[in-house]
């Protein structure tokens, strides 16, 4: 008969898993996969080459998708960067300013941008921007992103705050530190993993984001996501798949390497 | 605190700078987002401007239009519209299959998960993830790929043996579920392992020295207990599907039509109608925020008890 | 000026709760001040007034005779062991010690020099580029002295640094701290609950309890001339004794005891304000034959100790009392049960103001 009975097992549970692990993978693998076909048909397999990655720097299409990824890569860097920062002062507000009036909606507020639906937040600002006579383009992609990523940094960046205990600071200012000495010299080293955790997510969220970009981009901008966009819908076309390989190659790097950095943030707490 | 904290000397001093710090995220997220939202109420009753733009007028048309059917009819007493409505009850449809699928994926993925060896969890839950940091756009793009008539799925399936002609799944319900599911079920994990992690499992040991078999202690005794967990987790798969626009749009189809696409549809161009894309909008935005009030609810009371 | 630290009648509201209701008290220079007494009685709060690290409700705090109350704690010369010792965990020993040197300006030569004194001080010198989180408890609490001791302060704080210890090296640590505040010279006060520290280390104690000084004087004074239950009863152990009293006058007090014996005893300054009682250390009772002493009792039980033997007797009218024996002296110790007589030892009786 069966040995003991183990509670925490479900017949089924470990197969569903795998299944689970299988449907999220099969199709990135997938994609990746056939980036490397060595052949014009998306459905026959002509042998192992990097022509299509070639293609996105030298064929047809690279100026477009050059100047996409230049728009892209600014917009997130600038945005994560502002985000960030406007993130690092809110949290200090929020973790370390004790009871203060307002509190309640600051958090809410911050919140807000996760809360409200992202077609109804890409409808809003498109709105926004045409009332007040803002021509849509680089600005106004480059708002509409500092704007939602805000909390994204902001999650991280709260969260190691939080563990940081105030004694430290207190012991600097009991050595004379002023509080901005306290701050630079204690609590901003101290914070750094999770800012840079928060300034990588927030990186990332600006480089993926399609909808409100497609909303508020304008005619003649593109970024990377709104270009495959585009390019899908005339059809998927072999360059798109090195594309697309290339973009959650790099998503993946970003997260393995924030995962990494908080890990070792927290491994250098006294 | 009476009065002598001038020198902000208490703990450690940010109490009197919380304003300045404050301001930018104000600024920026009172600015450009929630008066935006405002905005876009307010823009909901005005009248379209027939080159795609609005006219400020009031007018209810854009309410009105997508209730009844008098704008196409004239004169005739109104009739109740249908088209938009279905379009609705189609994505609540579509989003609350959705959720149940997650659900019924998710659950046991994440009881499988939180089951694990303490230090091999960590590692599960990076595999879980790690689909989810891939751009939105590509992943449901590679779904498409997969799935499509002359894809690889379809190309195995036929090569194999197992089918004579392809299987049309692209522009179908299926798809377009398949799509949500790729789309949230990190969301519907991360809730439910957190709650099953927290989990007592003497409970179901004491269960099972009671004679309970393991699925009556699962019905019994383990969901009540994570039912707050498996709350939030449809919670959060639910409200974005109803709002979703590239899973429908890639995968699906006229059939497929949701609320994303009909919003979408309103901004572009010259044919698009501005407020009703507001108004349309904006009840999405309420049927969201009655979800949102019932689960903050359900939550106090489950914190009252 | 002969205090280096005046409290002039500190009171501390949180909200509606009050953490200290009117405290005052002077430190002397050179000393080693302790502020003892249960949790929740106030002296971390108060530690943390003196500090910086909380405005006052009402009073104010002199540092040779210059108010600092309303100053932020970076401009008090006055330094923090924190109980937790909150080392900065990026910084190496040798960083965490000369950073009080830094915000002062000190150049890097000197902070270096002054650095490697104290290091040499707490007997850390080989410690100086480790990380803090490469020490143990004991190594953590030196670094974090000689942080604090580094820029010279006027007085140097330490809020129960070494609760978090084991046993063996706390006992050293009293030494220690010892010594170092004789050979700094710096005024050190020094919060702690733990009545056998207090009194080891202290040339003078503070005993507080619920926001308010219950009595300040020496070791000796504390243990043996306790004003009132509280202090009695935390001090060490105590025998009270309910009693009446026939007269008062002038330091001195005829009081009845239980059973209808008269004495006469030292008293607090302020006479009884509640039920009387007198205190009587547990050492200073002897055992005679009954009829003979000044209290009749009987036996409960007997606690053999090793060195000593514990007495637990009750009276007739049902208080209790325990004696506390040298094993040496007794022939036969009385089984339970037995009858006895105790006799109390000459101005061993105190008659508490409450």
């Amino acid at each position: 008969m069966a040995g003991r009975l183990d509670i925490r097992r479900y017949p089924g549970f470990a197969a569903m898993t795998v299944l689970c692990l299988t449907i999220l993978y099969v199709p990135l693998m997938v994609v990746m996969v056939y980036s490397f076909n060595d052949s014009t048909s998306l459905t026959n397999w002509g042998g192992v080459s990097l022509r299509w990655y070639a293609d996105l720097f030298t064929g047809v299409e690279a100026p477009r998708f050059r100047a996409a990824a230049w728009n892209s890569l600014t917009i997130a860097a600038l945005a994560g960067t502002a985000a960030t920062i406007i993130a690092v002062a809110a949290a200090v507000a929020m973790v370390r300013g004790g009871r203060f009036r307002g509190k309640g909606a600051t958090f809410a507020l911050i919140n807000l941008p996760l809360m409200v639906p992202e077609i109804v937040t890409a409808v809003a600002t498109l709105i926004f921007f045409s009332a007040i006579g803002l021509t849509t383009g680089y600005l106004t992609i480059l708002i509409a992103h500092i704007t939602f990523c805000i909390p994204f940094a902001y999650l991280p960046i709260a969260a190691r705050l939080q563990g940081i205990e105030e004694t430290y600071e207190q012991a600097a200012r009991d050595l004379y530190a002023t509080r901005g000495q306290a701050f630079r010299l204690i609590l901003l080293p101290l914070m750094m993993p999770g800012i840079i955790s928060g300034f990588l997510l927030a990186f990332i969220i600006s480089l993926d984001d399609f909808i409100i970009t497609n909303f508020v981009k304008g005619a003649g901008m593109e970024t990377l996501p709104t270009a495959i966009f585009g390019s899908v819908k005339q059809g998927i076309k072999p360059n798109i798949l090195a594309l697309s390989t290339l973009m959650l190659t790099v998503s993946i790097l970003f997260v393995t390497l924030s995962y990494f950095v908080n890990r070792l943030g927290q491994r250098s707490r006294a | 605190m009476a009065g002598l904290a001038k020198s902000g000397s208490a703990g450690t001093g940010y109490r009197s700078i919380t304003a300045p710090l404050l301001v930018p995220t104000w600024a920026m997220i009172g600015f450009f987002l929630l008066l935006p939202v405002l905005l876009m109420v307010v823009y909901s009753f005005l009248t379209k401007e027939f080159r795609g733009g609005v006219d400020w007028t009031f007018s209810l048309a854009a309410y009105d239009q997508f209730l009844f059917s008098r704008g196409l009819f004239g004169d005739e007493p109104p009739v109740l519209e249908w088209t938009y409505i279905t379009i609705f009850w189609r994505s609540i449809w579509q989003a609350g299959l959705a959720t149940l699928i997650c659900l019924i994926v998710g659950f046991p993925t994440a009881w499988f998960i939180a089951t694990r060896p303490v230090q091999s969890r960590a590692l599960w839950l990076f595999l879980i993830t790690v689909p989810y940091w891939v751009n939105l756009l590509i992943r449901t793009v590679s779904l498409r790929f997969l799935l499509r008539d002359q894809g690889p799925l379809n190309d195995v399936l036929i090569g194999s043996g197992l089918l004579d002609s392809p299987l049309q799944i692209i522009n179908t319900n299926l798809a377009v579920q398949l799509g949500l599911f790729y789309s949230y079920l990190p969301f519907m994990v991360l809730p439910i392992y957190a709650a099953v992690e927290r989990y007592n499992f003497a409970l179901s040991e004491a269960a099972a020295d009671l004679y309970a078999s393991r699925w009556t202690t699962l019905r019994e005794i383990v969901l009540p207990v994570v039912r707050p967990g498996i709350i939030a987790g449809c919670i959060l798969v639910f409200v974005p599907s109803l709002g979703a626009f590239l899973a429908p749009d890639l995968l699906g189809g006229a059939k497929t039509y949701m609320i994303g696409s009909l919003i979408e549809e309103q901004f572009k161009g010259s044919q698009g109608n501005w407020p009703f894309g507001a108004a349309v909008s904006v009840i999405l935005m309420t049927l969201v925020l009655i979800v949102l009030m019932f689960y903050a609810r359900a939550q106090a009371r489950a914190e009252a008890r | 000026m002969d205090e280096v630290v005046a409290v002039r009648q500190v009171v501390k509201r949180f909200g509606t709760f009050t953490a200290l209701a009117g405290v005052s008290m002077g430190i002397g220079h050179n000393q080693f001040f302790t502020l003892l007494g249960p949790s929740g009685c106030g002296k971390t709060t108060l530690l943390r007034c003196i500090a910086g690290f909380e405005d006052l409700s009402e009073g104010t705090i002199l540092l040779e005779g210059r108010d600092i109350a309303r100053l932020a704690p970076n401009l008090r010369p006055v330094n923090t062991v924190f109980q937790h010792y909150a080392l900065f965990p990026h910084m190496t020993v040798a960083e965490n010690v000369a950073f009080g040197l830094k915000m002062q300006g000190m150049a890097l030569e000197a902070r270096r020099k002054r650095a490697g004194e104290m290091l040499e001080l707490v007997h850390l010198s080989a410690f100086a580029d480790r990380q803090p989180s490469r020490l143990s408890g004991g190594q953590q609490q030196r670094v974090a002295l000689a942080r604090a001791l580094a820029p010279a302060p006027k007085v140097l704080l330490l809020d129960e640094p070494l609760s978090a210890l084991d046993l063996k090296l706390r006992q050293a640590m009293r030494v220690e701290l010892k010594q170092l505040q004789e050979d700094t010279g710096i005024t050190f006060i020094f919060v702690t609950h733990d009545q056998e520290e207090a009194l080891t280390m202290s040339d003078r104690i503070a005993v507080m309890s619920a926001g308010q000084v219950q009595q300040i004087g020496s070791a000796r004074e504390i243990y043996e001339a306790p004003v009132n239950r509280f202090v009695a009863d935390f001090i060490g152990e105590t025998n009270l004794l309910p009693v009446r009293v026939a007269s008062f006058a002038g330091g001195m007090a005829r009081v009845v005891l239980p059973g209808g014996h008269q004495l006469t005893c030292p008293a607090a300054e302020s006479g009884p304000t509640g039920p009387p009682h007198v205190s009587i250390r547990p050492e200073r009772l002897t055992l005679v034959p009954p009829g003979t002493g000044d209290l009749d009792a009987t036996v409960d039980r007997l606690i053999y100790l090793g060195t000593d033997l514990q007495v637990l007797a009750r009276l007739a009218d049902g208080t209790a009392l325990h004696l506390r024996l040298q094993n040496s002296a007794r022939a036969t110790p009385p089984g339970a049960g037995s009858p006895i007589g105790i006799v109390i030892e000459e101005g061993a009786a105190r008659l508490l103001a409450d």
